[in-house]
């Protein structure tokens, strides 16, 4: 099993920075769907509160508002919805070129995803936020824990997020096209990640369901830390169960992909 | 003679795109599922809010469930038939747009028939089931022009969402990499219209009824259906005017394409 260095990786990581932050249009665009969005998203959560009588399952109009907005922030950055690229490299056999490479192949793809998440929250997540701050409420975090941990928690978000769409993309080695797949993945992620609600308003059936899956941890997690719902030694806990995920899916994601590799056949030259 | 001839082309197209999909049986099979479930998925978050309050802004699950249903269906015909025009920009960049140009059928005409996903009717199927239940829990006075009134709305729900796409796809005629601005109206627009609008703030309000004319693809008929006034004070006639709001959306559609496509002067390829 090799593993990459410090330097390649980091080299890597720059890269998948400077590769996303060339479409600046296309960022231009995000950001606006994300905060058109997060508006809809937020007058429901309003409505419900409202209904509820002012709080609904420990959050408050402000609360919610960090929320919606963080949620929407975050979607580029933990890469909430498909990517297909390295599926789309083991289609056109482009993979056999990646595999010759002298790096890890699953590494050197989760260090140009960090990359591309520091771009992301850069150029996505700060705009909503500021939005959503200036226009709606905003509740700030007051609880050191939760403070320090929040940069580590998006950090392993994104790994936790990468390992899961890494794996995805190796069923290509089986299944060729997987849109469908993909789609299927994408949108239970979102619902049990807590992306469109929060986990907590779920009925207990659900919560239960979602927390049995790493899907919180991608993106309920990290929010929890902003919205004031973990703090102390269940921020603590939280990000326990994120490094968990990271390092587990990570590893069977590796398992994965030495079974793929094993029953690939390239053919020509 | 001649309409009779564009009709034997478009009918070859739409076969040819039918064809293609029917060979990847496994794919397609996964793919009509994940349409199914993507509607239920989202249907989560429904339920999810109804587990919390017994209303929301007034309307009872039912209610809100028939403005799901509407919208559902509605926007599952539009994005059948002609939800990939969003693709626009890469036939742009690729030079196949030059080639529609030059062939002796409309642009449009040859972009919307350039697919025909079918899959989508994984989407309309459950959309249809929602709507359906909803409608029998829901208290809902019959009358035979209510009757029509719901098997005319989602038609004049697809023209609606159809003239979004179109209208918002031209955007591919003037930048490279800025097509997800529309996803804030096409895909923003099916989020909202799925909830009661007197939720939403004034402008948010406004501008999904007489810009983007989203109101008139659930939340107004379903006024309409349960013999309600708007909260939010719009007058009731407006309740029965989806028909009209569609062709009214169609026509400015076809204008702005047409604007889109006079400002057209290629990729330079």
């Amino acid at each position: 099993m090799s593993v990459i260095a410090v330097g390649p990786a980091v080299a890597l990581a720059g890269a998948g920075y400077r590769r996303w932050a060339t479409y600046r249009q296309a960022a231009l665009a995000g950001v606006f769907v994300n905060t058109v969005f997060g508006v809809i998203k937020l007058s429901i959560l309003l409505g419900i509160a409202d209904s509820a009588g002012g709080t609904v399952a420990g959050y408050d109009a402000a609360s919610l508002s960090t929320y919606a907005w963080v949620s929407q922030g975050l979607i580029a950055v933990v890469m909430i919805f498909a990517w297909t690229e390295l599926a789309d490299r083991v289609r056109t056999g482009d993979i056999a070129v990646d595999l010759a490479r002298p790096v890890d192949l699953q590494l050197s793809w989760l260090a140009q995803d960090i990359g591309r998440a520091a771009w992301a929250l850069l150029s996505r997540a700060v705009v909503p936020i500021v939005f959503g701050a200036i226009f709606f409420g905003f509740y700030w975090p007051t609880d050191p824990t939760a403070i320090i941990l929040l940069p580590v928690s998006i950090l392993l978000a994104v790994c936790v997020s990468f390992a899961g769409r890494f794996m995805v993309n190796l069923t290509a080695f089986w299944l060729t096209e997987i849109r469908g797949l993909v789609l299927l993945y994408v949108l239970v992620a979102g619902l049990l990640g807590g992306h469109l609600v929060p986990v907590q308003l779920f009925p207990d059936w659900l919560q239960a369901a979602a927390y049995a899956t790493p899907f919180p941890a991608m993106v309920q997690f990290p929010i929890n830390l902003m919205t004031g719902q973990a703090t102390g030694l269940r921020a603590l806990g939280e990000v326990a169960v994120q490094v968990a995920w990271a390092v587990g899916l990570l590893l069977l994601g590796r398992l994965v992909l030495s079974r793929a590799t094993r029953k690939l056949v390239v053919q020509g030259g | 003679m001649a309409d009779a001839t564009t009709a034997q082309a478009y009918n070859a197209l739409v076969r040819s795109r039918v064809a293609a999909q029917a060979s990847y049986r496994a794919s397609f099979a996964i793919e009509l599922g994940s349409q199914v479930l993507l509607v239920l998925i989202e249907f989560v978050e429904v339920y999810v809010v109804f587990h919390q309050v017994d209303a929301l802004g007034g309307f009872d699950f039912a209610e809100v469930a028939v403005m799901y249903g509407l919208s559902a269906v509605g926007f599952g015909l539009a994005d059948m038939v002609v939800g990939h025009v969003d693709r626009l920009p890469f036939y742009v960049r690729t030079g196949t747009f030059d080639a529609f140009l030059l062939r002796p059928l409309s642009a449009l005409g040859q972009l919307v028939t350039s697919d025909f996903s079918l899959r989508r009717l994984g989407r309309i199927g459950s959309g249809v089931v929602v709507l359906v239940i909803a409608l029998a829990g829901a208290d809902v006075d019959w009358t035979p022009a209510r009757a029509l009134l719901v098997v005319v709305t989602p038609l004049a729900g697809g023209v609606i969402f159809g003239a979004v796409f179109v209208a918002t796809c031209t955007i591919g005629f003037h930048v490279v990499e800025g097509m997800e601005f529309a996803n804030a109206f096409t895909y923003g627009g099916n989020y909202l219209s799925s909830f009661p609008f007197n939720i939403f703030g004034t402008f948010i309000r406004r501008f999904f009824t007489f810009v983007v004319p989203a109101a008139f693809v659930a939340y107004l008929p379903t006024l309409a259906l349960l013999g309600r006034s708007d909260p939010a004070g719009l007058p009731g006639w407006l309740s029965w005017s989806a028909v009209p709001a569609a062709l009214i959306a169609a026509a400015a559609a076809g204008w702005i394409w047409r604007l889109g496509l006079r400002h057209y002067v290629g990729a330079g390829s």
